[in-house]
């Protein structure tokens, strides 16, 4: 237990260290441009002490449980085994990983409330929430492709710059077809998919994928698998807003 | 209290159907298909428990701490009473100076301190040869990000589109894509997604959100979301500058080197 103890101390320092920039930042502009009372603080504090408490927990499983297992797999998929199992072990990756980042859930549920608010979907708690699914599942097919696009291209050496700006520029023209109101959103899901679990256990693949293959360089050809997890949830992101405000 | 309780319960339920993906997939592949067993099952368990309490404690956080304390900074720095004292006034998008400066000083001081950021720099210190140091591609990408949660603030002001800033933001990657020493390239990409935090990403949106909400003539869904998205594609533009810069720098050093050991001949 003790030997526990001590290996939960690094997430929680980790958190600590997340969390610090921010609350440094809010207090100099508090106490020196504001200089008004932060209304609520008692909730405010208990709720980051949950999110301390919690990012530690979350960090500490993740190092315990989900990522020795998920590397192992990476590794032992990107060096044997069929292209069949490779690839359907590359999107349920992504597919599954998407599904359990926080920052996402977050914001699909916040983006539900706004939508609500504006009068786009119903009120009701069932209405958030299929919309929040909806974009959440949106997000998690469209990185599971990602990730399976991204280890073809690894496998079979085509070139980075012109699939992710070819990618750009389909973002471009699909944008003038897409509604006003799910524009921002969309933009913003790349950024939001690829956070704490997404992140290293993708990388594992990649990293994996390219220094088991002859010929390839891990760093020219294994990173790259998370531009394209960034890309393609803005696409997959407006095709679910056309479908739906429309 | 009982209300925080069955919320902490309900979320803890929903948190257990969203981390059930990745677990039955990696049991399935584990099992099913490399018909292997795992080791240290009890730990495995342990951790998972770890994930899904974890998980549940930092989302009820989350909701309690820091969307409304995106939103009240939001709602506080653009309060016309702070603004102006009592005096009546037409807004202008230079008013509103402070809330520039916030999402600057917010966006550099996260990434800086952004763990994600920190691994990848000190790849690329290595991959370079040391013509990139690690400190200062964390502080290009920080700027980087710094300069896009600004920008996208100044947006949020003035109500532009989105896809107008993207656009223009994308343009200047593709040509200096073309100008950028080749092994930067895939991890100046990578780093657009890395940088914003799970932390980050909250607070942005919810600062984001509150800002189009107090300002007038905003429209909370058509302007409130985009500061992540400023928030990854400006550092792909700053490790770029900065790999080229250093490159530049390395190549004249170099020059410069040779010039001194042959005058020394």
């Amino acid at each position: 237990m003790h030997k526990e103890l001590k290996a939960f101390a690094l997430p929680l320092l980790g958190a600590l260290r997340d969390l610090a920039p921010v609350v440094a930042v809010i207090a100099v502009f508090q106490l020196l441009v504001l200089q008004q009372p932060i209304p609520n603080l008692s909730a405010m504090l208990s709720g980051f002490f949950c999110v301390i408490i919690g990012l530690a927990l979350f960090v500490q499983g993740l190092n315990t449980a989900l990522f020795p297992l998920g590397e192992k797999l990476a590794y032992s998929f990107a060096q044997k085994g069929s292209l069949t199992w490779l690839l359907l072990f590359s999107f349920l990756l992504g597919f599954g990983t998407t599904i359990a980042e926080p920052a996402l859930i977050a914001i699909a549920d916040k983006a539900a409330e706004i939508a609500a608010q504006s009068h786009l979907i119903d009120t009701t708690q069932a209405a958030r929430d299929n919309y929040a699914d909806g974009l959440r599942l949106s997000v998690a097919l469209s990185v599971g492709l990602a990730i399976l696009v991204g280890v073809l291209r690894i496998l079979l050496g085509w070139p980075l710059p012109f699939m992710i700006l070819g990618g750009y520029l389909l973002i471009e023209i699909l944008t003038p077809f897409a509604p006003e109101e799910i524009i921002g959103i969309a933009y913003d899901s790349g950024g939001v998919t690829t956070s704490t679990i997404t992140v290293p256990l993708v990388t594992a693949l990649g990293v994996g994928l390219a220094s088991s293959i002859s010929g390839r360089n891990p760093v020219l050809d294994g990173f790259g698998l998370i531009a394209f997890a960034s890309l393609l949830p803005i696409l997959f992101v407006m095709l679910y807003g056309i479908l739906i405000h429309s | 209290m009982n209300s925080f309780l069955i919320n902490l319960l309900q979320t803890a339920l929903d948190t257990l159907l969203d981390v059930a993906p990745i677990i039955l997939t990696l049991f399935f592949f584990q099992y099913v298909v490399l018909k292997q067993s795992i080791n240290h099952i009890g730990r495995v368990f342990m951790g998972l428990s770890f994930v899904i309490s974890g998980l549940t404690l930092f989302l009820v956080g989350l909701n309690e701490a820091i969307f409304p304390l995106g939103d009240t900074m939001a709602r506080q720095l653009t309060d016309p009473e702070f603004l102006y004292g009592s005096q009546p006034h037409t807004y202008l998008w230079y008013d509103y100076g402070w809330v520039y400066l916030f999402g600057f000083l917010i966006g550099f001081s996260t990434t800086l301190a952004e763990p994600a950021l920190i691994a990848v720099a000190s790849k690329a210190q290595d991959i370079s040869g040391g013509a990139i140091s690690a400190f200062g591609l964390r502080i290009a990408v920080a700027l980087g990000v710094a300069i896009g949660v600004a920008i996208g603030c100044f947006r949020i002001v003035t109500g532009g589109p989105l896809w107008e800033y993207i656009v223009v933001a994308y343009i200047l990657v593709i040509v200096q894509t073309f100008y950028a020493p080749k092994m930067i390239i895939p991890l100046a990409y990578d780093s657009g997604g890395v940088t914003t935090s799970t932390v980050t990403v909250p607070l942005l949106a919810a600062l984001g959100l509150g800002l189009a909400s107090t300002i007038p003539g905003r429209s909370p869904m058509i302007d409130g979301f985009g500061l992540i998205a400023f928030a990854s594609v400006f550092p792909i533009l700053s490790v770029l500058s900065y790999a080229k810069t250093a490159e530049v720098l390395k190549n004249r050093q170099r020059s410069q080197d040779e010039l001194n050991s042959a005058s020394k001949e």
